[in-house]
């Protein structure tokens, strides 16, 4: 990586970020597993992969957009979202971005530049797309960013909208979140998958003639350095581009329950992964991306073990107030139900 | 006033739309179909040229691109072609832009038109003769039009893509020669108002798209016969001027409901179940109605005049009900 990584001053607010975002997955889960009718269907949290989120957001402009996917709730704060109105439109409250009306899966935040949530396999990619076309028609220099995960490429909605945004040189990124990458492969290597033909997923994408990129999606610099680049050169005009962003799946997101191994994340595993339940260590050790800012910025000397713990120590807070925030916020009256079916 | 075929009030509604908006933006231009007049729709392709987007053989993926244009500030109009190959943009046409506005009780809007032929036009055979507006009916969210005369198809092209919503615009082949009078002066057709196309005081014909032609033909020879029917084309299904229909079969106490989608949870069939349930009281005889029967569409002429909805099944089911 040739590009200059961010200043130390815009790491810590990554860091912040970060664990604000894990923080809030934690109340989360704690949420749904606490009480029967707050999250009453299954759900996604974005713990892993907060480097790469936090670290693509890093590079976008007010005026951009995003789109997300069914794991949309990191991403959502990754651009800027306040904790309290996601943890309110996960569990269902007026005062969360829709008002409740999206749910877990379609936390929408107009005011971020993120217009609509599909919880549909390669849903967003379309629009995304169709965003980067109205842009380009517009003459902005807009950008149109759009995460979704591995499994989006077995779609044919993700074929269809790659060529059409190749053919027509769009200001579209696509950032595949590849989070099924065992920690050693995460650098190289190929994705054998019995469900997926080719073995490098940025092969399909290069062959439809779009610049592709493979990054350290654990890595928030190595994401935040790449994406500044590409964002700018998608301003130029040089978009399309495709990333993969290679992540290691966290363990305790196994089917469609997350589980918070030995409970919330403890700093002290950070520091000595070999603290923490067996299952956990070698992703805290290989593939955390919170453990690993976290450790390298402590070993480079740019923060102290207590600078860290104290960010750690707001964003638990913050997230803490975000949940009671959102618990003690009205439900919506039953009738509005029919509210807004048509401008 | 002028007299103009369909195809051509549709093709001036559409540059209309285009002058006068210039976030509007064509997906497509392919409106007339193969059998396309040249001499109408060679004027919108070249003085529209640079808002015309010619997309790859991807309904899925263009539909999507007109979605998230739509969510951002343009206005597009997708030309699909036959109404079958909408299906294969079902996920991004019934489950993207019809959530938006509900999704975000009312903070986005997406205002695309997603434009098709629809229905039989003559060995069209098993996939290009499908009638979607039924199952997109069963969408909320989407509004859907479905004009039958030349001075509907130019008023609602405008009011579709005016509007702030997702709009499925269904025209029928057979409609596309079929002359009438245009003010070309004129405005929108405003959605959800009906019109009563021929007054008539025995029985009700309500009719859409296609079959308002073949109504005003069996009113034609009704009225022959003694039996003096009224026709009245919602003109949009969503929103339905259910005001309208009710009026007409209050006056007349008898209805004949004809659509040319299949009668299993068709057009025909929700209009009928809304008189049963709303206008019971009027009915002096039992419901008809004339619709497909539930069977894909065969090829040979033979086979598919069997199956298709005609004046003549109209007049035999006004028959009935006025014996």
């Amino acid at each position: 990586m040739t590009t200059a990584g961010p200043a130390v001053d815009t790491l810590k607010d990554a860091l912040h970020r970060m664990m604000l975002i894990r923080r809030v997955e934690e109340q989360v889960i704690d949420l749904a597993t606490s009480f029967d009718d707050l999250i009453r269907g299954h759900y996604h949290v974005y713990i892993g992969q907060e480097a790469t989120g936090v670290g693509a957001c890093m590079a976008l402009g007010p005026d951009d957009y995003m789109f997300t996917t069914h794991r949309n709730h990191g991403h959502v704060i990754a651009r800027g979202g306040e904790p309290g109105p996601v943890i309110a439109e996960i569990i269902g409250r007026t005062t969360g971005y829709n008002m409740g009306r999206g749910g877990t899966f379609h936390v929408i935040a107009k005011h971020l530049g993120v217009l609509q949530t599909s919880a549909v396999v390669a849903g967003g990619v379309p629009m995304a797309a169709g965003a980067a076309f109205s842009i380009k028609r517009r003459g902005t220099d807009q950008v149109s960013l759009v995460f979704f995960g591995d499994g989006v490429l077995e779609e044919g909605a993700f074929h269809e909208a790659l060529n059409m945004s190749s053919l027509w040189n769009l200001p579209l990124i696509m950032m595949c979140e590849n989070n099924s990458v065992h920690p050693e492969g995460r650098r190289q290597g190929e994705q054998p998958s019995s469900s997926f033909a080719a073995t490098q997923l940025a092969d399909v994408a290069r062959a439809m003639n779009v610049e592709t990129h493979v990054v350290d999606g654990g890595d928030a610099r190595e994401v935040a350095a790449l994406l500044t680049g590409l964002v700018g050169r998608t301003r130029e005009g040089e978009g399309p581009f495709f990333i993969e962003s290679r992540l290691t799946r966290w363990p305790g997101n196994r089917g469609q329950f997350p589980e918070l191994i030995g409970g919330p994340h403890q700093m002290a595993w950070t520091w000595d992964p070999g603290t923490a339940d067996e299952r956990l260590q070698d992703w805290l050790a290989n593939a955390d991306p919170v453990s690993l800012l976290c450790r390298s910025l402590v070993e480079e000397g740019a923060m102290t073990r207590a600078e860290v713990e104290e960010i750690d120590a707001t964003a638990r807070q913050e997230a803490e107030e975000a949940r009671e925030f959102a618990l003690s916020s009205p439900i919506p009256s039953p009738e509005s139900a029919m509210d807004h079916i048509f401008a | 006033m002028r007299q103009m075929t369909y195809s051509e009030a549709m093709a001036i509604g559409i540059q209309e739309a285009l002058a006068e908006d210039e976030r509007v933006v064509l997906m497509g231009a392919g409106f007339g179909g193969l059998r396309g007049d040249p001499a109408v729709w060679s004027p919108l392709r070249e003085n529209f040229r640079d808002r015309i987007t010619n997309p790859p053989i991807a309904e899925l993926g263009y539909c999507g691109i007109a979605v998230g244009a739509a969510l951002t500030g343009l206005r597009p109009i997708v030309a699909i072609g036959t109404g079958s190959f909408s299906f294969e943009a079902f996920p991004q046409i019934a489950n993207e832009a019809p959530q938006a506005h509900y999704g975000t009780r009312g903070q986005v809007t997406c205002p695309v038109v997603f434009h098709m032929r629809a229905g039989i036009r003559g060995a069209g055979a098993l996939q290009h003769s499908i009638a979607p507006q039924a199952m997109y009916w069963n969408t909320p969210g989407l509004e859907i039009c479905v004009p039958g005369s030349p001075a509907d198809v130019r008023g609602l092209i405008k009011a579709a893509v005016r509007s702030d919503n997702p709009t499925i615009f269904i025209d029928h082949e057979r409609l596309h020669p079929v002359v009438g009078d245009v003010d070309e002066s004129g405005g929108d057709v405003p959605l959800g108002v009906a019109d009563v196309k021929r007054e008539g005081s025995d029985v009700t014909i309500v009719a859409t798209s296609i079959m308002v032609p073949r109504a005003l033909e069996a009113a034609a020879t009704l009225a022959d016969q003694g039996t003096d029917a009224e026709v009245v084309d919602p003109r949009t299904l969503v929103p339905l001027d259910k005001d309208a229909i009710l009026r007409s079969v209050a006056k007349t106490g008898r209805v004949v409901v004809a659509d040319e989608t299949q009668r299993s949870c068709g057009v025909a069939s929700e209009i009928a179940a809304t008189i049963a349930e709303e206008g019971f009281e009027s009915l002096r005889a039992p419901i008809r109605r004339v619709a497909i029967p539930n069977v894909p569409i065969p090829y040979h002429q033979a086979e598919e005049d069997y199956i298709t909805p005609t004046a003549g099944r109209i007049v035999e089911a006004v028959q009935e009900i006025c014996r």
